[in-house]
């Protein structure tokens, strides 16, 4: 009897080492994780309940009253406002031109490493410092833009420094910064589908580029799109650079965006607390947008 | 009548030329198979013949047509490819309606929803949906219809690219390797069911493989090609017993074939061992030849018997055969006999043995390749060159 029982004793002592040393291993990443995403999250979300400012020795529990706020604040209503118009601006055009883009430079293998360069150069520089050429661009009077639609006859507007066109403006910026990221992930994606798909889909009768796009691109694309999108969400939701560096939310509050208006609460105006709250309104909505993408997405995406 | 030909075909990729100048003539309701080793060329000739492919000069004619310049969706072929390149996101119904919504409908109509609306459109999805259950009710797949490719197994996979090469009728079948995927059971049962297929569809194909004996097994024809050259085009029993090129030799063949250096004299004559054969030559002119033989006509005899003497180096035993590697003493060339095991019985390796070879089964091929008439010397003639 002890002879059949000792082996089984044994495997046991040798499966509770094993378990041991997998949480020693893991250990660091779990304390990091706790420190610097679980810890943070917490904090905001406790913070969001009280009236600290930043200066201040004390602070009280205020309740909901931050949140009560929030939906009086006129100023946050707007950024919300111009944030969903801003992100519904560039998310798809964004996510179009990249595609579209990638499927140019995938299908001329001339040039190839030179246009994927160019158009990723937005994506790596700088974008505070590229501002200024933006600056420059949509000046009013001697900014190239305007001059170029003048050349037609069309009064160019003043683009960032008119309330009716500066989340335009910013939104023609966002494109140009986000196209070339989507461009490559895009690229990546085209380059993953197996070509005898396509010999098959020529062979089948799809004559048309535009069929064999809706009979193998598209559908293996699936995956890449569903990521892009979800990116480029997020991507533009967190607009900060150029409202900061080149309207600063003006005029008269039109370009003011979620981000932008929890920088001024918590680090201009001090008010930690209240930008706390803010910040889960906007994680929140981050959160709620993936899950409503991947509910209705993730059912159309076919994964290999 | 030559349903189906191709004349002169040459393609090179940067600088490598991959086909040196293929012709070939199917005829109505033939089963081509095109067979070689890797890298011989005969899958760049399936895709220029399906239109994947354009050839750098040459002809192919489908029916009465040349249509070396149309596209591959306006050559009416069918084509199953090796990863069967099923479109992963379509059920196995939707895969095999392609070919028919794809030339049946118009793109308008193929768009959801809005194709719903244009006239006509309800009686052609029927007739599609009809003629796909048809199809896969020969192919015995009517029950996987509404299941993706992901969902099913390799052989079921193989049989939906299948259907779908089969649901429209192609002029011409073309297949490039579709089992080498499978397992080697289904293999040899889905050898029987592509025959069968063919033979009742009766549409020429032509298969491309690398497995001789898939070749041999399911083909009328075999075509070998080899280096981008297509050696040899004949019926399976030919090619084996009667290739015409010292490479199709070596290639056919399981076990391969023996190959030995010898000698044609002036005379014509050529000598091996006590072997003789003669060939007619252009005289005067001593060539190098080789000579071959297939392992089943090498007998074993006991020592110092037979034609050429040899030494056991190791033996295989296959159940029903033998394969028995000796060494001749003369030459140190290895050569391949297949006996029964009866035959078989007490040899041992080291052991010395004799060699008979059927001199009506040798044959005799040039030092470029090429095969030379030969026939063996009877034993009256063999007297008067004695004396």
């Amino acid at each position: 009897m002890a002879d059949v029982a000792l082996p089984a004793s044994a495997a046991e002592t040798a499966g509770r080492r094993e378990a041991q040393i997998a949480w020693l291993l893991a250990s660091p990443a779990i304390l990091l994780m706790l420190l610097f995403i679980v810890l943070p999250t917490i904090a905001v979300l406790v913070l969001g309940f009280t009236d600290f400012e930043l200066g201040y020795g004390g602070f009280r529990f205020v309740g909901f009253e931050n949140y009560a706020d929030l939906i009086g604040d006129r100023t946050f209503r707007r950024s919300l406002w111009n944030t969903t118009v801003y992100t519904t601006i560039v998310t798809p055009v964004s996510i179009v031109l990249g595609l579209g883009i990638a499927l140019l430079i995938e299908s001329e293998p001339r040039g190839r490493d030179f246009f994927r360069t160019v158009y990723f150069l937005p994506v790596a520089s700088l974008l505070v410092a590229m501002a200024t050429v933006w600056q420059y661009l949509f000046h009013p009077s001697i900014g190239p833009l305007n001059a170029f639609l003048a050349l037609f006859g069309i009064p160019g507007p003043n683009w960032l420094g008119a309330s009716s066109t500066v989340v335009y403006g910013l939104s023609i910026i966002g494109i140009w910064q986000s196209v070339g990221f989507n461009m490559v992930l895009f690229l990546a994606g085209l380059t993953a589908i197996p070509r005898e798909l396509y010999a098959a889909a020529e062979v089948d009768g799809a004559k048309s580029a535009a069929d064999r796009f809706r009979l193998v691109t598209w559908p293996m694309l699936g995956p890449t799109t569903l990521f892009v999108t979800t990116i480029s969400v997020i991507n533009s939701v967190k607009v900060f650079e150029t409202v900061k560096t080149l309207t600063e939310g003006g005029p008269n509050k039109a370009s003011e965006m979620l981000l932008f208006t929890i920088y001024q609460e918590g680090f201009v105006y001090l008010r930690v607390g209240y930008a706390s709250a803010m910040t889960v309104v906007f994680l929140a909505i981050l959160v709620v947008l993936m899950i409503l993408q991947y509910r209705f997405l993730d059912r159309q995406v076919h994964y290999t | 009548m030559n349903v189906f030909s191709l004349r002169d075909i040459r393609k090179s990729f940067a600088g490598n030329t991959i086909l040196k100048g293929v012709s070939l003539d199917v005829e109505a309701g033939e089963f081509i198979a095109l067979v070689g080793p890797s890298g011989c060329g005969k899958s760049t000739l399936l895709r220029i013949v399906a239109g994947l492919e354009h050839p750098d000069s040459g002809e192919i004619r489908i029916g009465d047509r040349e249509v070396s310049q149309l596209r591959a969706a306006d050559r009416n072929i069918a084509m199953v490819f090796q990863s069967y390149a099923l479109y992963p996101h379509l059920t196995a119904g939707q895969n095999i309606a392609v070919p028919l919504a794809m030339r049946k409908l118009t793109g308008m109509q193929r768009l959801p929803f809005i194709g719903a609306l244009r006239p006509g459109q309800r009686r052609i999805c029927a007739d599609i949906q009809r003629q796909v259950a048809a199809t896969a009710v020969s192919l015995k797949i009517d029950h996987l219809l509404d299941r993706k490719p992901g969902q099913m197994s390799g052989g079921q996979r193989q049989r939906v690219a299948l259907a779908r090469a089969m649901v429209r009728n192609p002029s011409v079948f073309l297949m490039d390797e579709p089992l080498s995927n499978l397992d080697a059971n289904l293999r040899v049962h889905a050898r029987g069911e592509i025959v069968e297929l063919h033979r009742r569809a009766g549409v020429p194909t032509l298969y491309v493989t690398h497995d001789q004996s898939e070749a041999l097994s399911m083909a009328d024809r075999v075509a070998v090609m080899i280096g981008g050259n297509l050696l040899q085009l004949a019926a399976p029993q030919t090619i084996y017993d009667d290739p015409s090129h010292v490479e199709v030799a070596r290639f056919i063949g399981q076990p391969r074939i023996n190959l030995l250096p010898a000698i044609r004299d002036a005379q014509g004559m050529v000598q091996f061992g006590t072997l003789r054969l003669t060939s007619p030559a252009e005289p005067g002119q001593a060539a190098n030849v080789t000579l071959g033989i297939r392992p089943e006509f090498v007998q074993l005899r006991p020592e110092s018997q037979g034609m050429l003497a040899a030494r056991v180096e190791r033996l295989e035993f296959l159940g029903s055969e033998v394969i028995v590697f000796a060494k001749l003493a003369a030459i140190g060339e290895t050569v391949l006999a297949k006996v029964t095991p009866a035959e078989a019985r007490g040899l041992t390796a080291g052991q010395a043995i004799g060699l008979q070879m059927d001199p009506s089964r040798m044959m005799l091929f040039a030092e470029d390749g090429r095969r030379l008439p030969s026939a063996p010397v009877s034993a009256a003639a063999r007297e008067a060159v004695h004396g």
